[in-house]
């Protein structure tokens, strides 16, 4: 079951040439001088019970203005949109209150804001109050408080009761550490118990773990739908996208995708994982040692070239990564045709799992002052468990346990 | 849409009461400060004014007329100036809740209507007592007051939702409707009777819709007269038939006027 629906949804802003062609366009005479601006084109999509899903784009893309639509404060100009159920969002934290009352009072304005009546709220409040956790500061004028608490206060009334669909726009990171973990953990409980999610964030982490599927979007379209990771590689990607940039993603033999970006200055011609004895490794062993053969070819002269690789997780998360401007092995000068071959040497480290391997080509530390050529999932690989004793995580390390037992 | 509104009902009182505190949050006299204004207002006409213009009260056995005419007179003007310039700014002070928050838009007006409501209830009160030391008591006719108090509150209303929604597009509006209520204040009779104005210009006065409004308060407070209930009807057909053009362009402007704001 859908818990939200759209259908065609589209949003456009008309421009008069002044005022009065404004007001005659109401009473029905339409100028033929009103231009129509198109923010969001024709866009349909579900949510299901219980699904989590993340819109990314970047600014300027339509992104809150979808979710505004979603909520109810923006009317769609065309379209329809069907929520079924209970609906809250974390648009703006802290709306309507009052900076004279305090945080009880407003916290109980804010929650009758949002429709409950007296005996709801009432029920509620202790358990707010609670989750809050600002003491005795719950009972002065927010005028007093700092930032954070303000936060604190705003949130736990925005998710004092469990909504069938919960709307957060880049609003996860409230308060300090504490509180952000807490109201994380606050959100994935909801989701548990079967609320679905929209979220709306830059935060890649955030996404990969929380959600089980992502839109693109761009220019007011959905340019693409999928995977979080794939997603999130295909928006960096995006973002590092140039002038004469290419940008492709294609499905591998095993189902995923691969990202390769880049303005093409230099080429990605092999990325291999080999063992120590030169065998292409699809399966590694924990600790074994691995090597990192990447072959690329010089197509056009450019003054330097740095080799980038991360290991990413099978959330997306970069279990390592560095590149050779970190250990100032940047070559300079480079002509047309040159061919070069790195080879970096690794043992494998890594808890069990699937990795990637991520590489990118590029002239400094950073992929955005140019970006020759990007491969997301160059290479992935399984690591197997097979001689070493059960453990858990990301990380293998070597641990000797030391155990001393005085028996009476 | 009423059994929106009825929903939010909590929401509707929770903030009548919450707007009538914050205004006076910090102060010691808290909502005395309401009175203070209008009935300091009044002392000041009546100071000033009962000197130079020398007001006639013909036929009238009323000790202290003047000042009960006055106060009569700022009471109408009071909740029709009152609303109609909430009214004006009632889209631009709520642009971030409108903006951001989905909600019965009708809960808005209701919040303002009742919150003028109880102001003027208070001043009405308050006024009595000053009647009382003046040695006035107003008669049966004063059972037309809520009659009228709805009359003033939708007549400021429709006019104010008007101007409000063009002054979201044009904020010139906001500017220039106090400076005409200011103009339209001195053109009713409030300070001074009809009876003073020349006879050639008088009936140019019973074009105000305002002089029949205040009159009518005058008539209920201070000569203890009955409205008359053609006046009444004409004035309040008038504010629903704005009220009507004012919910058409509310609902013609609504989509426009949350993008702009």
């Amino acid at each position: 079951m859908s818990v939200l629906s759209l259908r065609q949804v589209s949003k456009s802003y008309r421009k008069y040439p002044n005022e009065l062609a404004r007001i005659a366009a109401w009473l029905g005479w339409r100028s033929r001088k009103i231009q129509t601006l198109n923010v969001l084109k024709p866009i349909s999509f579900d949510v299901l019970a219980g699904e989590s899903v993340a819109i990314v784009g970047q600014n300027g893309a339509g992104k809150s203005t979808l979710l505004k639509m979603i909520v109810g404060t923006l009317n769609p100009s065309s379209g329809s949109i069907h929520v079924h159920g209970k609906v809250a969002a974390i648009l703006e934290l802290g709306m309507g209150f009052n900076p004279d009352f305090t945080g009880r009072q407003n916290a109980m304005h804010g929650l009758a804001l949002m429709g409950y009546n007296a005996e709801q709220i009432e029920a509620v409040l202790p358990e707010l109050e609670a989750f809050a956790e600002i003491g005795d500061y719950f009972d002065q004028p927010l005028r007093v408080y700092s930032s954070g608490m303000q936060m604190r206060v705003a949130f736990a009334v925005a998710t004092a009761f469990r909504p069938d669909l919960l709307i957060v726009d880049e609003a996860l990171s409230v308060g300090d550490a504490y509180f952000q973990h807490k109201s994380f953990e606050r959100i994935k409980q909801f989701q548990q118990m079967g609320t679905s999610l929209l979220l709306v964030s830059h935060d890649k982490t955030a996404i990969q773990t929380v959600c089980n599927r992502a839109l693109l979007l761009a220019n007011g379209q959905i340019i693409r739908e999928g995977r979080p990771d794939e997603i999130m590689d295909y928006y960096n990607a995006l973002i590092a996208e140039k002038e004469n940039s290419q940008l492709s993603q294609k499905t591998m033999t095993n189902g995923q995708t691969q990202t390769y970006s880049g303005t093409g200055e230099v080429q990605i011609l092999s990325v291999q994982l080999l063992s120590d004895m030169q065998q292409p490794l699809e399966v590694v062993r924990v600790n074994q040692s691995l090597q990192l053969r990447v072959k690329v070819k010089v197509k056009h002269a450019i003054p330097q070239l740095v080799l980038g690789y991360a290991l990413k997780d099978r959330l997306g998360q970069v279990v390592f990564g560095t590149n050779t401007w970190h250990t100032q092995q940047v070559i300079q000068h480079l002509q047309p045709d040159e061919e070069i071959e790195y080879t970096i040497s690794f043992t494998a480290n890594l808890g069990e799992g699937s990795y990637a391997v991520v590489v990118a080509l590029t002239d400094s530390e950073t992929h955005l002052t140019a970006n020759y050529a990007w491969l997301e999932r160059a290479w992935v690989f399984e690591v197997v468990n097979t001689d070493k004793p059960v453990f858990e995580g990301l990380l293998w390390q070597e641990s000797h346990i030391q155990i001393q037992r005085d028996i009476p | 849409m009423i059994k929106a509104l009825f929903h939010y009902r909590y929401f509707i009182l929770s903030s009548i009461k919450n707007d009538f505190k914050a205004r006076f949050a910090r102060s010691k006299l808290g909502s005395i400060w309401l009175i203070i204004h209008p009935l300091a207002m009044v002392l000041v006409y009546a100071l000033v004014l009962s000197e130079l213009i020398q007001v006639k009260f013909p036929g009238v056995a009323i000790d202290n007329a003047y000042p009960i005419y006055l106060i009569a007179g700022i009471l109408a003007w009071f909740m029709f100036s009152e609303t109609l310039l909430r009214s004006l700014n009632l889209f631009i002070d709520n642009a971030n809740l409108l903006k951001k928050l989905a909600f019965p838009k009708a809960v808005l007006p209701i919040i303002l209507l009742g919150n003028v409501l109880l102001q003027s209830l208070l001043l009405l009160g308050a006024i009595l007592v000053v009647f009382a030391f003046l040695g006035h008591f107003p008669g049966i006719q004063i059972l037309w007051l809520p009659l009228l108090f709805l009359v003033t509150l939708l007549l400021g209303f429709s006019i104010g939702l008007i101007l409000g929604i063009l002054n979201v597009f044009m904020r010139d509006i906001g500017q220039i409707v106090p400076i005409i209520l200011n103009f339209l204040f001195w053109l009713t009779p409030i300070v001074y009777t009809l009876t003073i104005i020349p006879e050639t210009y008088r009936h140019w006065f019973t074009y105000n819709p305002m002089t029949h409004l205040v009159g009518a308060f005058q008539d209920v407070l201070l000569y203890n007269r009955a409205v008359d209930m053609s006046v009444l009807g004409i004035l309040l057909a008038l504010a629903l038939s704005l009220l009507i053009v004012g919910a058409f362009l509310f609902k013609q402007a609504k989509a426009e006027m949350l993008d702009q704001l």
